[in-house]
């Protein structure tokens, strides 16, 4: 094997399956993204996998790279390897539809059911809605708006891991954003949404999210805000009524 | 069961949680300040031996130390159990009857520490 070959096992199959070696071409600033879709168009063209913008926006192509959940296209090779030797799995805590490519619809049924959706109540006959950049809410909402709905943090949380109907960092962090969303007319459904078992609570704060998301941002501190915020609420009430 | 019913049943367990989860928040604060200071005695105390005759010498009588035992058997009580019965519904989820641990720990807990409190009040005498 040339010293210009990565080594790369990829998982082939569903939830049973096994991982496959592939020899790779070395190339400077190569992405693990880059590898897949080598193995693809010139070794194995029933690999599959997912991605779409490669550019580290649509959120569409993270996978376990060597045991780490990483978006794929912005992680370069050079940074992660060992030896020369890449492990590339799909994402944990989701169904495998095959190869590296996973079920993501639990995932975004969870932020459909952490009232993870904005509705306003303004028409486009009502003037524009001012939010003053400075307010505590815009920035509180800034802090996680950039999400792009990678799954990077759901895989990665052990939580999710040992309870499967727990919503999870990523629909938690979209609650969080837009309670801070002072345009939002369903703040109380979205916070007994959240609330109890299954909702932000159940967050044993292993930060392993925030350690992990490729968009830097802290689903820990949303879920954080959500607990004290749901908790307040359920005792003393809220500016949006009682829950 | 209705869908409506089972949504309003759905939202007085979270309600209920949420309680929990502050009340587990504000005894884990007095718990804090309580095993601070219960520490800081500690090592005063045993500048001069430790025995169960310089306990109860400091604490018999004492309406202080009473009262603050009591508030940190309080706190005890209401921290330990939601805390374990948050371990067992995770480790047991499918399991309803195990919720009657934290139940027996709580009132273990209550039982045991009041009557510990009241021994080192009245040193023992009364029970």
């Amino acid at each position: 094997m040339s010293e210009n070959n990565l080594k790369v096992k990829v998982w082939r199959g569903k939830e049973q399956g096994e991982f496959v070696e592939y020899l790779v071409p070395r190339n400077s600033n190569q992405t693990v993204l880059d590898v897949v879709t080598y193995i693809q168009r010139k070794i194995d063209p029933t690999l599959s996998y997912r991605f779409a913008c490669r550019v580290g926006m649509c959120g569409s192509c993270a996978m376990t790279v060597n045991g780490v959940a990483r978006w794929t296209c912005r992680t370069h090779v050079a940074k992660i390897v060992e030896g020369n030797s890449l492990e590339i799995a799909p994402l944990n805590n989701l169904p495998v539809v095959k190869d590296l490519a996973t079920d993501m619809r639990e995932f975004f049924n969870k932020w459909k059911g952490a009232v993870g959706f904005f509705k306003g109540e303004q028409t486009r006959f009502d003037d524009f809605a001012k939010v003053k950049p400075e307010s505590e809410a815009r920035q509180l909402a800034n802090a996680g708006i950039e999400c792009i709905g990678c799954a990077v943090c759901y895989a990665s949380c052990d939580v999710v891991a040992s309870r499967s109907d727990y919503l999870g960092p990523a629909a938690l962090n979209r609650a969080w954003t837009l309670t801070n969303d002072v345009r939002d007319v369903q703040q109380l459904d979205r916070l007994r949404a959240v609330a109890g078992d299954a909702g932000c609570h159940t967050c044993h704060t292993h930060g392993s999210c925030t350690e992990r998301c490729p968009k830097q941002l802290s689903p820990t501190a949303g879920i954080s805000g959500l607990k004290k915020l749901v908790a307040t609420a359920a005792v003393r009430g809220s500016q949006w009524g009682k829950l | 069961m209705s869908a409506t019913t089972i949504q309003s049943s759905a939202i007085r367990t979270a309600v209920l949680q949420a309680k929990l989860w502050y009340a587990q928040r504000i005894s884990a604060m007095v718990l804090g300040i309580c095993v601070a200071i219960h520490l800081l005695i500690m090592f005063y105390a045993i500048r001069g031996g430790l025995s169960a005759g310089e306990i109860l010498g400091r604490t018999q009588g004492s309406w202080v130390f009473a009262i603050f035992y009591e508030v940190f058997v309080l706190a005890c009580f209401v921290h330990a159990p939601i805390g374990v019965a948050n371990i067992l519904r995770e480790n047991f989820p499918s399991s309803e009857k195990v919720i009657i641990l934290p139940w027996v720990l709580a009132c273990l807990i209550l039982v045991m520490g009041t009557v510990a409190v009241i021994g080192v009040f009245t040193g023992g005498g009364s029970l």
